[in-house]
């Protein structure tokens, strides 16, 4: 039951993105097109959840016994990094196909806080190994969640003529997001 | 001494990381509910900024090329660790605040566009006045935000009431909403006083000009700045 609490509280109550804001600079940046964010969020799903269960093992059987908690920063975010090449590299010679419909976004995601972020978030909270994996799962659903519904609104913005010409791209998306963020605040009360 | 004061004025104005470049809008937009958390983070990451500058500036003739962005990456988290330590020790109010968000300054797109850019291509103190500048233009965009959304949204500015008593204070403002909508206008309206300016000019009126600008709105993202994604790419290319 708990853990059906976890997904959904990552998913709608702390949405990464609309309340947490991690992960803001791929949801703005490819969120343009509905073929493109689908490709980055799957992408997203795939190495949030890879990089979380990594890390709860580093952090669990290497950084506490040793003591060297404090050196988490640094080791996450490297072993998040070559986690991200080593997938390019695995998904290019195994399967060309997901390759070349995922491929292209794996190296937006090293950078992508929303990834440390969750590792963090998990590290935070105490989470054990399946819940981590659930929240993990749960925030990059939301992730996906968020980023379609912007992709599709900003095709239908896009479209319109009417929009004056100082608040196109970037500065209508921001406000977009805000009203979105408006309304999964509804969510609050969910748990 | 005038191309470091320039490296200054560049960071704060003509190439801010913020309201120009449009990089780093994560902490950017999650840190700035008071002006003093956005004072806080700005500071942080400018010493995170000055320190990896140096560092990288200083080691440019030893890192190879082809593993530069994990060996940028550490030097990084080196001294996000550091100042870490630093914020938890000597200011912990700001160390709750901030959260999750100071060990998140080190996926910064700021900090590594900057070493690519400019540390691992320059000496050691254009690098460190490149810190600077930079550092300030995102501390005082991160306080120009944080003043109007805790003006607007609690009412108080630096924790100094300044709204009158019968002035309901919106709270939606200092919550997720606000950031983005914040954010959103002061784009807006930066965009709009470019283009008075440029309509302004002497033959600034024409066609073809006012086209050109709509279409770099439009390209305008988030991403922009930063081209860490695109370096990984051609290397990628290359192998």
């Amino acid at each position: 039951m708990s853990l059906i609490a976890i997904f959904l509280g990552a998913v709608f109550v702390h949405n990464i993105i609309l309340s947490q804001f991690l992960g803001c600079c791929p949801f703005l940046g490819v969120s343009s097109r509905l073929e493109t964010a689908k490709g980055m969020g799957m992408a997203v799903i795939f190495v949030v959840f890879m990089a979380s269960l990594i890390t709860w093992l580093l952090y669990h059987f290497v950084l506490v016994p040793m003591g060297l908690q404090y050196l988490y920063t640094l080791s996450f975010i490297l072993v998040i990094a070559s986690l991200v090449q080593l997938v390019e590299m695995a998904l290019k010679k195994l399967n060309p196909a997901l390759y070349k419909s995922l491929g292209i976004f794996l190296p937006l995601i090293t950078t992508n806080c929303a990834v440390l972020g969750v590792a963090v978030i998990n590290m935070n909270k105490g989470y054990g190994l399946i819940s981590s994996m659930v929240n993990a799962v749960g925030a990059s659903v939301g992730f996906l969640l968020a980023l379609i519904l912007m992709a599709g609104l900003r095709e239908r913005i896009d479209a319109s003529d009417t929009m004056p010409r100082c608040m196109r791209g970037l500065p209508i998306a921001l406000v977009t997001a805000s009203l979105m963020a408006v309304a999964f605040m509804g969510f609050a009360g969910l748990i | 001494m005038a191309s470091f004061i320039e490296r200054i004025r560049g960071g704060l104005a003509k190439e801010n990381p913020v309201f120009v470049q449009a990089i780093g809008l994560c902490p950017t937009l999650a840190v700035t509910t008071s002006a003093v958390n956005g004072l806080g983070m700005g500071v942080a990451a400018t010493a995170v900024l000055m320190g990896s500058n140096v560092v990288i500036s200083m080691l440019r003739r030893f890192i190879p090329n082809q593993i530069r962005i994990p060996a940028f990456i550490v030097v990084i988290a080196g001294f996000v660790t550091i100042i870490q330590f630093l914020v938890s020790a000597y200011a912990p109010v700001l160390d709750k605040s901030l959260g999750i968000f100071i060990p998140l300054i080190v996926v910064n797109c700021i900090i590594l566009a900057r070493a690519e850019a400019f540390a691992f291509k320059n000496g050691v103190i254009p690098s460190l006045f490149d810190g600077i500048g930079m550092g300030l233009g995102f501390t005082v965009a991160l306080m120009i935000l944080g003043s109007i959304r805790e003006i607007i949204g609690a009412g108080t500015l630096f924790g100094f009431h300044v709204l009158p008593g019968y002035v309901q204070p919106a709270l939606v403002m200092i919550l997720a909403p606000g950031g983005f909508l914040t954010m959103g206008l002061i784009m807006g309206f930066l965009n709009y006083r470019r283009d008075l300016a440029r309509r302004r000019r002497p033959g600034g009126t024409d066609l073809i000009d006012a086209d050109s600008d709509a279409d770099r709105l439009e390209k305008q993202t988030a991403c922009a700045g930063c081209q860490i994604c695109s370096v990984l790419r051609t290397e990628d290319d290359g192998r």
